[in-house]
């Protein structure tokens, strides 16, 4: 019985370490981008990294999103007459849930993984302790860009996310089944209000701190060795991924 | 100088330093010299405050490194420079913009001026043509060299070497401790090496340490160590099998 509490003390005392170090982590990142935020150009090239070439991703990923909504969406209205309401279904399911969380999941496996394994080989080959050794703050020019890139990057690519799925809801509803042009966009402006736009932009720039925060912690904090890049990077995908869906839901009974 | 007081530092239940003393004399180049797996990496990064100590105290010119503030540790730093076992260059940089990466973000030189200081560093270092190169295309040697070039460029007081010559074959080795030797006499500082090639390191610095179990177990000049009658020290320096060093 001690063992057991002392094993489960070990454990809580860990964790409290973990999450102290964590918090730690994000001000420390925040007060560096405030002090100094570092070149526009280091900006700029992790934009281009987390955001433009996420595009290609994103854009498919909202297509077929969009198309799946549209075929569910129109068979179960279907069955209540009221397939007119398609529009509004699409639109409110991208803008408020799907957009948001899908974008961020599909922004995590892409940029998250690759932003964790760069700091995790750059912290074991030694060029994190190399910038710290010249007086040169790593915060700077490692969390700065990305972190600042990731709370631009993803409400964008949301809403990339919400126009190109609300085309295929419209592609499938209208096109292929035969709703009605008019009132697939007349349902959809008639629901859709700035205060679900307004949760759906909240809800991706938290998960953009979420994405970055947590991808640049565990790289700099990786273990050693190949195998410890390996780890931490899969760590960085499962952690953040289960955050963004725990924090989605309390957004959402929060917004709501 | 630098003086180490009674330090301490342990990861996990290993303690790597225990309750070391050592003075690091100013302009001098110093040799830390022991076994490997003794600390003397860890030994080497507590004295940048690249690691904490879990007690003791650093001083760098009296002042004590281990109670500094983030900000305050930064502006000390600026005194040091440090080449890394493994040269630690910037692998997505090519060999030019590692070099001049320390210039462009702590000096207010002009693009022109910089192209000269990273060119008469890197020629410095017998380097030339290399500019567009990147780290995974040079050779151990040349890697060090790079280093060596961006750690001189913002003329450090200090410089730390962390096994400078290690996993070089003895020509490049000789050479490497040769351009140590050159640019210590060009621009005076002092020099801190951590190796465990000897008897090759007492041809190049001026005093020894030896870190053994924590402690350091020797300091003096090459000549005091080449001619010490302790057992142990005799069999390291003479890199013989048999004595009171176990290998385990």
């Amino acid at each position: 019985m001690l063992f057991f509490i002392e094993k489960l003390g070990g454990l809580s005392l860990a964790l409290l370490q973990e999450m102290g170090r964590m918090m730690n982590f994000i001000l420390y990142s925040f007060y560096t981008i405030v002090r100094a935020p570092g070149k526009p150009f280091a900006l700029f090239k992790q934009l281009h990294f987390i955001g433009a070439k996420s595009f290609f991703v994103i854009f498919l990923t909202a297509a077929f999103t969009g198309m799946v909504l549209g075929l569910q969406g129109y068979y179960t209205l279907l069955k209540f007459g009221s397939e007119g309401m398609l529009g509004s279904v699409v639109a409110l399911s991208l803008i408020r849930e799907l957009g948001p969380v899908l974008s961020a999941l599909m922004v995590t496996g892409r940029a998250g993984s690759a932003i964790t394994a760069e700091i995790g080989i750059m912290r074991i080959t030694e060029q994190i302790d190399a910038l710290e050794s010249m007086a040169l703050e790593p915060f700077k020019y490692l969390m700065s860009p990305r972190i600042l890139s990731a709370l631009i990057a993803l409400p964008l690519l949301c809403s990339i996310f919400d126009l190109v799925g609300i085309f295929g809801g419209y592609v499938i509803g209208v096109k292929l089944l035969g709703v009605n042009p008019g009132a697939y966009f007349h349902e959809m402006q008639k629901s859709v209000e700035w205060k679900d736009i307004w949760i759906g932009f909240v809800k991706s720039i938290s998960f953009g701190l979420i994405i970055s925060w947590i991808c640049c912690y565990k790289g700099y904090y990786t273990g050693h060795g190949a195998e410890g890049v390996s780890k931490a990077t899969t760590s960085a995908v499962v952690m953040s991924s289960v955050l963004i869906l725990i924090w989605d839901y309390f957004l959402t009974s929060v917004l709501l | 100088m630098i003086r180490l007081v009674k330090l301490n530092k342990a990861f996990g239940s290993q303690k790597v330093i225990n309750n070391l003393d050592l003075d690091i004399p100013t302009g001098a180049i110093t040799a830390i010299i022991g076994p490997s797996g003794e600390g003397k990496s860890v030994l080497i990064k507590l004295m940048i405050g690249l690691l904490k100590p879990d007690s003791g105290q650093i001083l760098v010119d009296g002042e004590d490194i281990t109670v500094m503030r983030r900000d305050q540790l930064n502006r000390l730093r600026e005194k040091f420079g440090m080449l890394f076992q493994n040269s630690a260059l910037f692998d997505s940089m090519t060999v030019y913009e590692n070099v001049s990466f320390p210039l462009e973000e702590k000096t207010r030189l002009s693009s022109n001026e910089i192209r000269e200081r990273v060119h008469e560093a890197l020629e410095h270092v017998g380097l030339k043509g290399v500019d567009d190169k990147f780290p995974d295309q040079l050779s151990g040697g040349m890697k060090k060299r790079v280093a060596l070039a961006r750690a001189l460029l913002l003329n450090p007081e200090i410089i730390l070497f962390d096994e400078p010559t290690t996993g070089l074959d003895p020509i490049i080795s000789r050479a490497i401790n040769g351009l140590i030797r050159k640019t210590h006499e060009r621009f005076g500082f002092t020099a801190v090496i951590v190796t465990h090639e000897v008897p090759e390191i007492f041809e190049l610095c001026d005093y020894a340490a030896m870190l053994y179990k924590g402690k350091i177990l020797m300091s003096g000049t090459p000549g005091e160590f080449l001619n010490s009658k302790d057992p142990l020290i005799g069999q390291f320096v003479k890199g013989e099998l048999d004595g009171p060093l176990q290998f385990s």
